[in-house]
């Protein structure tokens, strides 16, 4: 065990790994890469959506619908089943690989962002709601000065789930020859070197530890009540 | 592209799709089942010592952070590339966080009047434990292992990675051959798996709570 | 100020309409209650006027405008607005939630500030408290600051929805009291929902009872409702201890005093004793001049002149504004079996039991 540690240490100190292609910086980028542009498609394509239903208080059977469909779908699955139909893509400025991983990224991250968004406008107080009408707030101030705020935390907290899952699962990518942290970890299965899949899994864990961290750092920055919560403490 | 139908006649006849579907439900049994102990057990701990709790929900819910490829690899130097152990304790780690919330929550979400009623006809705390509290709380326990279970159909896709079989396998080779209808099949057979385990155990939890199923007369 | 003209509200999917026909006219400066039992449309018909629920048909004029006419959020801003939850924005500082209408109105930002200051004030909560988030606020505390929300842009008709329900019993008098008087020094026309027949009759100036579906029984002033109550209905609702309750309502100035077995301490023992035979009792009041000293019993007057007797205080000494209610408790209570009043200019006159019951009857 102290030799395996050894070995991936050895692995990690070897400047050979840390340029080119195949090195760690390269690889990184893409993998942090793809994870932002899928992650900021399915914002655009869910939250809009989910704020106006959840502003309407309309949908709530869809949403069920959506969450459990989604839990069921393996993404591996989905990945498998749009790379055939990407392949017309293949001419594109983007590798193969890069466009099913991408979709199959933004259909994951989608639920996460839709029900969070959904819920959190959605069981906003109605007594606050109603009051807030009462004094005269337009629908849209109702919900840009009332609903989003407090939803805010909510909101945050479905973004950083689908960030996660998502930087988790672009791994994936690498069995569909589009390179990633799931490269090492693909290679190393091809050439049963155990030292490069513990690498690669290192590497995805490490970067899905940050994500949960840093975004949960960030939710909790944007909270509304958080000056409260500081000072109750 | 189009659904090669001869593909799918050939593989169901051949039994690979049967044998597919053993494997994966296999996979899936064993996971869930496992994990169901080991959280009971757990769960009791944490019923028993409320401390627990924290330092429990710590270590699964770091355990449900990390990536479940990343696992994989984690547990690749301790049993092998390609060994059922590394499936089956990566998969098992999945479940605890979802299944301990779900126990902890039942039971102590049962009202304290009813705990303290059964106390006064004199009945053990062992007794008020199998027959009160763990029957109410089965619902929130079931909903759980559903969750689980779905969860569960799902990620053993992916420990074709770790050489297991199950849907994975048609989904990795069609991948390989870019052959959409392969990937199809096992991708569907794969939702269609984790709906009937999640219905069956909605039918589970109907049949055994009663009381919570029918309704007063009106 | 405000007036309903045969206002319906059948919401959709129901079967009976929540409100029928209303039709209820509101003086300006009225503080009128809206009282009835649960489904008597008593807060749709609230709602309705500030347009949170929409009216199925009918008018509602406010201010001589018809209600319908301006877009719901204007409306809204100029009509205070107070509701059992109070509502209060909880991301936003006591300060910001006063603030909140002033700021929709566009109010520079130092009338804003002063008007907060002022309002805060007037509702009777701590400078300090301005900048506390509403979790931070006790149940009481918090629906002043609703209150306080509600008259910040001095708004002239305050709509409330059972706004001290969801306070204790002890608070809720207070509250009740305080606002009384707030109103008193205000002179807003008030419209107030609530389930509860003793803070109807004892907020109101006028008081609307209604019955299932929105049917007015009785509009009245409330001594008026309780003295003639004008259907079965309106009876049961009032209750057993109506009697008791019209007292409540009645100030001690309402009734006929009687001056009562009183000598000057200037008189002699003879005098005491002829007033006592006189009034049938046993027990005589000291006057000097208008002063009411006390009483004194039968057995201590010998042959020592009333101004060297050690007189007995009256337990309760009325003044004219307390209602008769507490006259009567006062009456009961006492061992004379009378209750003084005694105003500014000293000595007033007493009651007794019968007089009382004359006011309950008539």
């Amino acid at each position: 065990m102290i030799d395996f540690l050894r070995e991936v240490g050895a692995w990690f100190a070897d400047p050979a790994n840390w340029t080119g292609n195949r090195g760690l910086p390269g690889l990184l980028s893409a993998h942090v890469g793809l994870t932002l542009a899928s992650l900021a498609v399915s914002a655009v394509l869910a939250l809009p959506a989910a704020v106006y239903l959840g502003h309407k208080r309309r949908g709530g059977a869809l949403v069920v619908s959506v969450v459990n469909i989604g839990r069921a779908v393996p993404t591996f699955g989905v990945m498998g089943v749009i790379f055939p139909l990407t392949l017309a893509f293949s001419a594109t400025a983007r590798p193969l690989g890069y466009w099913a991983t991408f979709v199959a990224m933004v259909l994951l991250a989608m639920p996460p962002m839709f029900v969070n968004a959904y819920t959190g406008v959605r069981d906003v107080d109605p007594a606050l709601v109603e009051a807030a009408r009462g004094m005269g707030m337009t629908d849209r101030q109702v919900l840009t000065d009332v609903e989003l705020p407090l939803a805010l935390p909510l909101v945050m907290a479905g973004i950083r789930t689908a960030a996660v899952a998502v930087v988790a699962t672009v791994t994936l990518s690498a069995w569909l020859g589009y390179g990633s942290l799931g490269t090492y970890v693909f290679v190393g299965f091809a050439q049963r070197d155990q030292v490069l899949v513990f690498v690669g899994g290192l590497a995805v864990a490490v970067l899905a530890v940050i994500t949960e961290l840093g975004l949960g750092g960030l939710e909790r920055l944007v909270d509304p009540l958080r000056a409260i919560r500081r000072r109750r403490r | 592209m189009t659904i090669d139908w001869d593909w799918i006649r050939r593989n169901l006849l051949e039994g690979s799709i049967w044998q597919a579907t053993q494997e994966h439900l296999m996979h899936t049994v064993i996971a869930v089942g496992v994990g169901l102990i080991v959280s009971f057990a757990l769960s009791l701990a944490v019923l028993r010592w409320p401390r627990t709790y924290a330092p429990i929900t710590w270590v699964t819910g770091i355990l449900y952070t990390i990536p479940s490829i990343a696992l994989f690899t984690f547990l690749v130097p301790i049993f092998g590339l390609t060994s059922i152990f590394t499936a089956q304790v990566a998969l098992v780690s999945y479940t605890l966080l979802i299944l301990i919330r779900n126990i902890v929550a039942g039971i102590r979400g049962v009202p304290d009047h009813v705990v303290e009623a059964s106390r006064g006809m004199g009945m053990t705390e062992r007794r008020i434990f199998l027959d009160v509290q763990l029957p109410l709380a089965l619902p929130a326990i079931i909903a759980g292992v559903r969750v689980a279970a779905v969860t569960t159909v799902g990620l053993v896709t992916l420990t074709v990675i770790v050489g297991q079989g199950g849907y994975g396998l048609f989904i990795l080779r069609g991948i390989g051959r870019r052959f959409l209808t392969e990937a199809l099949v096992g991708t569907l057979l794969a939702v269609l798996m984790a709906i009937v385990i999640d219905r069956g155990l909605v039918l589970l939890e109907r049949l055994a709570t009663p009381w919570a199923q029918r309704r007063r007369p009106a | 100020m405000i007036r309903l003209e045969s206002v319906r509200k059948v919401f959709p999917g129901a079967t009976a309409p929540a409100v029928t026909s209303l039709s209820l006219e509101i003086p300006e400066g009225e503080f009128v209650t809206l009282v009835g039992p649960s489904g008597c449309g008593k807060t749709t018909t609230l709602k309705m006027i500030n347009r949170i629920i929409e009216p199925t048909s009918g008018t509602i004029e406010v201010g001589g405008q018809d209600v319908l006419s301006i877009e719901p959020h204007l409306l809204r801003r100029s009509i205070g607005y107070v509701i059992q939850q109070v509502g209060l924005l909880p991301h936003r500082t006591v300060e910001q939630n006063i603030a909140t209408v002033p700021r929709l109105l566009g109010w520079p930002r130092d009338r804003i500030e002063a008007r907060v200051a002022e309002l805060v004030e007037m509702v009777g909560l701590e400078h300090e408290m301005r900048d506390r988030y509403p979790a931070e606020l006790s149940g009481g505390q918090q629906q002043r600051v609703g209150v306080a929300r509600a008259l910040a842009a001095d708004p002239p008709v305050l709509l409330m929805d059972e706004p001290f329900g969801a306070v204790d019993p002890i608070v809720r008098e207070h509250l009740q009291m305080e606002f009384k008087d707030l109103w008193r020094r205000l002179g807003k026309t008030v419209v107030f929902v609530t389930h509860d027949i003793d803070e109807a009759v004892r907020m109101g100036t006028r008081v609307a009872i209604l019955n299932i579906g929105g049917v007015l029984e009785q509009y009245d002033r409330p001594e008026e409702i309780l003295a003639n109550p004008a259907s079965e209905f309106v009876a049961r609702f009032l209750g057993e201890e109506r009697g008791l309750r019209r007292l409540g309502l009645l100030p001690v100035s309402s009734a006929t005093l009687e001056r009562g077995p009183v000598v000057d301490v200037s008189a002699g023992p003879t005098e005491a004793r002829a007033v006592m035979d006189r009034h049938e009792v046993d027990w005589v009041g000291l006057l000097d001049g208008n002063r009411l000293l006390g009483w004194v019993p039968a057995s201590e007057i010998g042959s020592t002149p009333l101004r060297d007797l050690e007189p007995r205080e009256f337990l309760v000494r009325l003044r004219p504004d307390d209602s008769l209610r507490r006259a009567l408790d006062a009456v009961v209570t006492s061992r004379t079996r009378v209750g003084v009043v005694v105003g500014d200019e000293g000595y007033l006159g007493m009651l007794d039991v019968e007089t009382v019951a004359e006011e309950i009857t008539e």
